[in-house]
């Protein structure tokens, strides 16, 4: 069963349409999964949820949720969806308990009826129930908005890059969270411009400049990456990097981290570098092999 | 019901916890009548004046104390010749000077008949022209004090009343007038502006993604400013009537029903700006523009409306508070009843039938 259906959907802003947010995107989601949308800032994202939270409607193509069109049934969905902003879009004035109130009750609902579902994540702002939401840190103010989300029991959710700006342990916690709310069978979309936490979803989607560069498992993603991937350091990283690029059996290169990691052309570039490595006496360099992950593979694909 | 009535105590929790706002919208009707009432007013009283008295006779002493009696004039100065007269208008000291001539007593007894000059400053034509009027009036009334005992061939006698505003009080013209911005600006400006904030926050987007109806949601933004409103109505008819002692002749049941129509004229227009503007600047500066000048210039509050030209005339019929303004002149100085206000009550409600179809029409259901 597929909770979300997005067919070749297009979307551009601008007087004449000139600027293209989405280009001809498809993709679907099944029931009770944890879909991932992964790319950089501007690459579309938000257009996206909010054509499938039917804020925006799409130029062209259709998109249903839980069935119901996006455009036709847009009454129905709204009664059925969480959605969380990519902004922080409680209000401030109010208190953790008032906004959470509020919420609940133009959802039709009260904080009493769902608790089950929000309890996990309210447990640890309830302490500071009584305090205004603008004064919360980034991190507790996400699992209010979270909160604030789930309140009425949605069938689907909606978290529009929910973990930008939040510290690293916030940020793990959250995931934690998403994990429960989809064991209690919530189907989850979510994006995110961190690489790394595409690996925490069942299935992704890479999208960059409004295209959908790939769906797959995060394993999958991985497993399409055909190249040999080695990583290189040196005291001179500049040097190196510049070095590195002009060698004809070097597909790319690129800094990551404290190493430059290197695509090579083919499995017989490996022994080219290594004599190349060796040939360089005068400034040592550390080479050695990388298993890919999912930023090698989206600069991969940028690449295409 | 139940959401509404959530989203009603949620706009009360953010009017009420942002203390200065509140103080403003509380606080503004007060200012303004005391500020109108006792600051502002085109009423001339203690004029300061200097007298040229050539003449030193009982007559024109009698004249002199008679002029410095009443309450427009203070006699600053008396000036022995012409060239002191030009000097003190120079320094600004003087508004009027009031010239006697020699042997005023005498010509006035023997030739029953005598010239006085008044001089005034007309760098401020408004002013020279009422007090040059007082300094006649009361001139002329000490000449019918002279000739009291005496019969005169023919004289016509006018006589003057003013109707509904005896003592000619600036308050009677200003209070409806403030009470047409005071209620425009709470409104309007208020609502248009609480709204385009929801957008500019994006508590909008989710309060849409809910089920709600959005037109509940405009209504229930609306709710507590008309509530605000009415407080503020109460607070300018308590004042006009306490301090500034101006009646209210009619019904106040009649004067409560149109302010209340007119506030919501006024909410439909701030529901129909925050459709359209973008931010809370654009809010502000087309409710400041579009409506707080026009209301000032257009409703005959601070100009009469009769002296202007034509295009102006007919543009001052679209201000709603042009209307309102006669309405409450009718009910609260003339005491007039339904009857003769119905007509401005009919353009009235039709303008609040007209703005709240545009707001609501225009209301977005999705953010683009």
């Amino acid at each position: 069963m597929q909770s979300i259906v997005v067919k070749n959907i297009s979307k551009s802003y601008g007087k004449k349409g000139e600027i293209a947010a989405l280009h001809d995107i498809s993709f679907e989601v099944e029931t009770g999964s944890l879909f991932g949308i992964i790319g950089p800032d501007g690459a579309g994202k938000t257009t996206l949820f909010r054509i499938l939270t039917t804020l925006l409607l799409a130029d062209k193509g259709t998109a249903t949720v839980e069935g119901m069109d996006v455009v036709l049934s847009f009454k129905e969905i709204r009664k059925r969806i969480g959605y969380m902003p990519g902004k922080f879009s409680l209000y401030p004035d109010l208190s953790v308990e008032e906004n959470l109130n509020f919420f609940a009750t133009i959802f039709n609902t009260s904080i009493e009826e769902n608790y089950d579902l929000i309890k996990d994540i309210y447990v640890q702002i309830e302490p500071f129930k009584k305090r205004k939401a603008g004064k919360l840190s980034g991190g507790m103010k996400q699992k209010l908005a979270l909160s604030c989300a789930l309140i009425h029991r949605p069938e689907v959710l909606f978290l529009d890059e929910p973990t930008t700006g939040v510290d690293a342990v916030s940020r793990k916690e959250f995931w934690e969270m998403l994990k429960g709310l989809k064991a209690q069978g919530i189907t989850i979309l979510v994006s995110t411009p961190y690489m790394d936490e595409a690996s925490l979803c069942d299935k992704v989607a890479l999208i960059q400049k409004g295209q959908i560069l790939t769906i797959n498992t995060p394993q999958g993603i991985v497993d399409e990456f055909e190249y040999p991937l080695w990583a290189a350091k040196s005291a001179n990283m500049l040097q190196l990097l510049n070095n590195l690029k002009n060698l004809p059996y070097i597909k790319d290169v690129y800094p990551f981290g404290e190493y430059h990691h290197i695509v090579l052309q083919s499995a017989e570039g490996v022994e080219l570098l290594k004599k190349y490595v060796a040939s360089q006496t005068a400034e040592k360099i550390e080479i050695l092999k990388v298993v890919p992950n999912i930023e090698d593979c989206f600069i991969g694909f940028m690449n295409k | 019901m139940r959401q509404f009535l959530a989203f009603v105590k949620k706009e009360f929790f953010h009017i009420g916890r942002d203390k200065r706002t509140m103080f403003i919208l509380l606080g503004m009707p007060v200012v303004q009548i005391v500020i109108f009432g006792f600051a502002l007013t085109n009423e001339v009283k203690n004029a300061h004046i200097a007298i040229l008295d050539n003449a030193k006779d009982p007559a024109a002493n009698s004249l002199i104390q008679q002029i410095d009696a009443s309450r427009y004039f203070d006699v600053e100065k008396n000036l022995v010749n012409y060239v002191q007269v030009e000097e003190e208008f120079r320094k600004g000291n003087i508004k009027l000077a009031l010239v006697i001539p020699a042997h005023f007593n005498e010509d006035l007894i023997h030739f029953n008949k005598a010239q006085v000059q008044i001089i005034a400053d007309a760098s401020d034509p408004n002013v020279a022209n009422t007090l040059t009027s007082y300094a006649s009036a009361i001139i002329m009334d000490f000449q019918s004090r002279m000739t009291k005992n005496k019969s005169l061939p023919y004289t016509i006698q006018t006589e003057l009343r003013m109707l509904y505003n005896p003592q000619l009080k600036g308050a009677y013209n200003f209070v409806p007038g403030v009470m047409a911005m005071v209620l425009l600006l709470v409104c309007t400006m208020m609502t248009a502006i609480t709204i385009v904030k929801e957008k500019e926050m994006g508590t909008m987007e989710i309060i849409l993604v809910s089920p709600m109806r959005p037109q509940l949601v405009v209504i229930a933004k609306a709710v507590p400013y008309l509530l605000l409103s009415l407080v503020n109505i109460a607070t300018i008819l308590i004042l006009s009537v306490t301090a500034l002692e101006v009646p209210i002749n009619g019904s106040v049941l009649l004067l409560i029903g149109e302010s209340i129509l007119f506030t919501l004229v006024s909410l439909s227009l701030g529901l129909l700006i925050s459709a359209g503007a973008a931010s809370q600047q654009t809010a502000m500066f087309i409710s400041l523009v579009a409506l707080f000048l026009p209301t000032i210039m257009l409703s005959g509050f601070m100009f009469p409306i009769e002296n202007m030209p034509l295009p102006l005339r007919t543009m001052s019929n679209i201000v709603p508070a042009k209307w309102y303004y006669s309405i409450v002149r009718a009910v609260m100085i003339k005491g007039l009843g339904i009857s003769g206000v119905w007509k401005e009550t009919l353009v009235l409600t039709g303008m609040m039938l007209f703005f709240l179809t545009m707001a609501i029409r225009r209301f977005k259901i999705r953010l683009a």
